[in-house]
């Protein structure tokens, strides 16, 4: 008897894996049935939604980057501190002292790319209609994913401390100043007040409780950090298990009817 | 080289480069069943990537695209064609088989099941590590941008938005920051949302067509492709200093000179035509422009309704037509402002600065 079929037998082999090698038809089916990852699998798929020129690939892409968006930004959480006296200094010595640092540059580049991979994702589920019946509401899931990345992108701009990260979210949380009603420029703000009491203020909008101030400072960093590490991060990740269980739900992979 | 540089920065404007845009846009849609073979893929390839090598020689249109962040931009502009290209060649030859009576190849093993061990998985194993060697390399490569720590008080020039934000930046150009910052991007959100309860074609569900669906998808494109992948590429590489507009070749002079002469249209109409000075009550001043609003998205859709689109009417019931016109009103406003903007000067529609109501 060879090795590998030696280990397969052992007690801890077999507690592990339900099932022998995958080589014939019922052991690929357990192989995917009873493996709580690859459950996110049917256990049999069309064979012409399963082909790359049809799919590109670009969801599980974009899943992909999010796995590595979160490996990296969890091993750059050990190093970093949201406070303004910390942040750049924590972010230059990343780069001094850590040998071999390449986390940064991977979760950088990871998140630009993941950005361009929903958006190419989006392109080719609408190319193919796999937004009709009966996948509306996956669909919708999907907007959703693709407005959270965004936000987790944008949230993380800030992190890093510096002159482009500050002037980015300042130019991109300038616009809730006039948002309608709720931004202090905004028109109908000057409608909500009490008497002479204007309730829409620099110091109440929309934009004072997304920066936690009246610019982007000590609070908006802490703020923006939580947002990036914990918030959107548990957001993102409940609506995917939906958006893949839905996908399977649906039909799995469109095709023609 | 200057013959290059002097052609392209000659092309450079917002409105020819919009233009050209949108041209080629609707060439390559007429023209798609040419224009996605092989060799024409190739040949556009290679043309876009010699535009870059070419371009690299020239100091300031390299210091744009030695930029860290702008490499995604640079990436995107292949990728969306690259990713346009094998969407249309799909969509050609089923359109081509479609039209002999036969069905889409997609629908050839469609219903052939295989399964997911090992014909996905393995796939997707090969795609994680291929992924994970070009990152590593990507990462050992090219340093992260980190530039001068924070300071409030010393704004770069130009402050760009991060690069995926970069159409909505230029958007506040022609729009205030309540429409460009806060309207039309919850309305892409929801149109976007709506797509699947508006769109009530049954054909072309899952498989690559466009001759079964142009309007769903010309009009999606038109949003995506020309409205914001393109406002992408000009905010990256033709806004300079105060959001100037700069050619790609052309030195970012922080002290270009842009001459504002754009005018509202109650002045237009009031001053320029009734040749009177501006009425004090707002509501009669804008009275013109609340009107022209009111009947943009008034009568507008009733007349689509009557005509061009009176099928689409008939077929989707009076709500769901009455939310893509609103919709689509919404997207065509931008290049209508532009267009406004580009030929007559026009700032504001409706200008009442006293209410933070400017459209």
């Amino acid at each position: 008897m060879a090795l590998k079929d030696k280990i397969a037998e052992t007690q801890i082999w077999r507690s592990i894996f339900r099932h022998g090698y995958p080589s014939t038809p019922r052991n690929r089916a357990l192989a995917a049935l009873s493996n709580v990852f690859l459950h996110l699998h049917p256990v049999k798929a069309r064979k012409s939604g399963i082909k790359l020129s049809f799919t590109w690939c670009m969801g599980g892409i974009t899943f992909f980057l999010f796995l590595l968006e979160t490996i990296t930004g969890v091993l750059l959480m050990f190093y970093y501190r949201p406070t303004i006296e910390y942040a750049y200094n924590d972010i230059i010595a990343m780069r001094e002292h850590v040998p071999l640092g390449i986390m940064r540059e991977l979760h950088r580049w990871g998140a630009h790319m993941m950005v361009l991979a929903v958006w190419l994702h989006m392109l080719r589920v609408f190319l193919t209609g796999s937004y009709k019946p009966p996948r509306e509401f996956n669909w919708n899931i999907g907007v959703i994913l693709l407005l959270l990345t965004l936000l987790l992108s944008f949230t993380g701009y800030l992190l890093p401390w510096d002159q482009l990260a500050i002037w980015a979210i300042t130019v991109g949380s300038n616009m809730a100043r006039a948002h309608p009603f709720i931004g202090h420029e905004g028109p109908g703000a000057s409608l909500l007040a009490v008497g002479d009491v204007n309730l829409v203020t620099p110091a109440s909008d929309i934009r004072f409780g997304l920066l936690a101030g009246r610019f982007v400072g000590a609070g908006a960093l802490l703020r923006f950090y939580v947002l990036h590490c914990v918030a959107l991060p548990l957001v993102a990740g409940l609506l995917m298990a939906v958006h893949f269980w839905r996908v399977r739900k649906d039909g799995g992979i469109s095709g023609p009817m | 080289m200057a013959l290059f540089e002097s052609f392209f920065n000659s092309l450079a404007s917002p409105e020819l480069y919009t233009l050209i845009f949108t041209g080629v846009f609707l060439l390559y849609c007429a023209r798609y069943r040419l224009l996605t073979r092989p060799g024409w893929v190739v040949g556009i390839s290679l043309a876009i990537a010699l535009f870059f090598i070419i371009g690299a020689q020239n100091h300031d249109f390299m210091t744009i695209i030695a930029k860290g962040d702008n490499m995604p931009i640079v990436i995107m502009i292949f990728a969306v064609f690259w990713c346009l290209s094998l969407a249309f060649r799909q969509a050609a030859v089923n359109d081509m088989r479609i039209e002999k009576g036969e069905p889409p190849t997609e629908a050839l093993d469609s219903n052939k099941k295989v399964l997911v061990w090992p014909d996905l998985i393995y796939p997707e194993f090969v795609c994680t590590v291929l992924l994970t060697a070009i990152f590593i390399a990507w990462g050992i490569a090219v340093e992260a941008p980190l530039e001068e720590p924070a300071s409030g008080t010393r704004a770069p020039n130009p402050a760009k938005a991060p690069w995926y934000f970069l159409g909505l930046q230029e958007m506040l150009v022609y729009f205030d920051p309540w429409l460009a910052g806060v309207v039309l991007p919850g309305m892409i959100v929801v149109g976007l949302m709506a797509i699947p309860y508006i769109d009530t074609n049954p054909r072309g569900n899952g498989y690559f067509t466009f001759k079964e669906r142009p309007f769903a998808i010309g009009m999606f494109l038109f949003g995506f492709i020309v409205l914001w992948v393109s406002l992408v590429i000009m905010g990256t590489f033709l806004r300079g200093p105060n959001w100037n507009f700069f050619g790609p070749f052309e030195y970012w002079d922080p002290h270009k000179i842009e001459p504002l002469v754009n005018v509202n249209l109650s002045e237009f109409i009031w001053v320029g035509m009734g040749n009177t000075r501006l009425p004090d009550n707002p509501l009669i001043r804008e009275a013109p422009g609340i009107l022209l609003i009111l009947a943009y998205f008034v009568i507008t859709p009733a007349l689509l309704a009557k005509t061009i689109l009176k099928k689409f009417f008939h077929e989707m019931g009076f709500a769901r037509f009455s939310i893509l016109i609103m919709l689509l009103l919404g997207m065509a406003s931008l290049p209508i402002k532009m267009l406004l903007r580009w030929t007559i000067n026009l700032k504001y529609v409706v200008a009442i600065p006293e209410w933070f109501f400017n459209i």
